[in-house]
């Protein structure tokens, strides 16, 4: 084999991300709840393995106990990524059932138990937290993003060094505004999505395999 | 003898007390005044590493009946100047408020400003 032929398609990025990247890597997709992590990971999955992650719901804390589904691999063409996808429960700093039953309708029993569920799934997936390489976080891009929750993610996981790319869901709503979420977070790369429609996760997978296959020294606290 | 006037107290904590107490001691503090109704207003916020885990001990004290978890706000880290990072000075918190969520509601936050209501009565009985 010549030199020349290493350099075809595919090949060079391939030994380069050998060399000096990650080609296996956990990733944890992670948001408040209600921003379509779990569409996500669903879409994720149906496009690359066929198969899906779990249920979703308009009511809050749908995903109560993290999930994942591991060598998955996403190729944008020239190199790819082999990763163990993990969809972890929303974090919140605050869970009231009476808004499971006010607002969603639920009975008084189903309500406590939801709200329950949903403070032991806060508490898994900061402890995940520890055991992931990169993050993909999810956020609505027709909200606020500057949410505690928000910050609170991005600064932890900083603190350890470890690769974050922002997700701007829900791209398909009129009131949609992804500028907002570049110009909120400009130190990582945001890419925004329809994870509901498919709208751009093309430049999503491209951009997990760029930014999740770059060498990163993690942090260990 | 002076009457006690009920309301919400708003306690603002020195940047001095807080740094004479270690991580745990300072997560116990908060969350114990949090939980007796208190709003505070902290000079020297919380690292990202503290904030997570004040809400991982918040998820394991709400009881859905008198604590329904709380609601924070603060400003981002200060950024480290060259000699700073240089001499390895880690980058400061900022002020932060911090107060049951049955209480305290945060309306908007951007880098400049942080708006929020005090609602009496709402939530918890």
């Amino acid at each position: 084999m010549g030199i020349f032929s290493i350099f075809k398609r595919g090949k060079f990025s391939s030994i380069i991300q050998k060399v000096f990247g990650k080609k296996h890597a956990k990733i944890g997709i992670y948001g408040p709840p209600n921003v379509g992590k779990t569409t996500l990971a669903n879409r994720i999955l149906r496009e690359w393995t066929g198969d899906i992650m779990g249920s979703v719901s308009d009511i809050p804390h749908e995903t109560r106990r993290a999930k994942w589904k591991t060598n998955i691999k996403i190729d944008n063409g020239g190199s790819s990524l082999v990763m163990d996808l993990v969809d972890t429960p929303g974090i919140a700093t605050k869970i009231d059932f009476k808004e499971f039953m006010n607002t969603y309708g639920l009975n008084k029993e189903e309500s406590r138990m939801r709200a329950k569920e949903a403070t032991e799934g806060v508490i898994e997936s900061i402890r995940w937290l520890e055991d992931i390489d990169g993050v993909v976080l999810v956020m609505d891009a027709t909200k606020d993003p500057f949410t505690q929750v928000n910050v609170t993610i991005i600064g932890n996981l900083e603190a350890r060094n470890l690769p974050i790319l922002i997700a701007a869901n829900k791209i398909d709503a009129d009131e949609a505004s992804p500028a907002t979420l570049k110009s909120a977070f400009p130190q990582h790369p945001v890419v925004p999505i329809s994870a509901l429609t498919g709208y751009n996760t093309e430049d999503l997978y491209n951009t997990m395999v760029k930014h999740f296959g770059k060498k990163r020294n993690k942090k260990r606290r | 003898m002076a009457k006690k006037e009920k309301g919400i107290s708003f306690n603002l904590i020195s940047r001095q007390k807080l740094n004479d107490l270690s991580s745990s001691e300072k997560l116990k503090y908060i969350l114990k005044e949090v939980r007796q109704g208190r709003i505070l207003v902290l000079e020297h916020g919380l690292t990202p590493t503290e904030q997570t885990a004040l809400i991982e001990n918040t998820m394991k004290e709400i009881d859905h009946d008198t604590f329904i978890g709380i609601e924070m706000g603060g400003y981002g880290e200060e950024k480290a100047g060259f000699f700073q990072r240089v001499f390895g000075v880690i980058k400061k918190p900022r002020m932060t408020v911090i107060g049951p969520a049955h209480l305290l509601k945060m309306i908007h936050k951007d880098n400049d400003k942080i708006e929020t209501t005090i609602i009496p009565g709402r939530g918890v009985n």
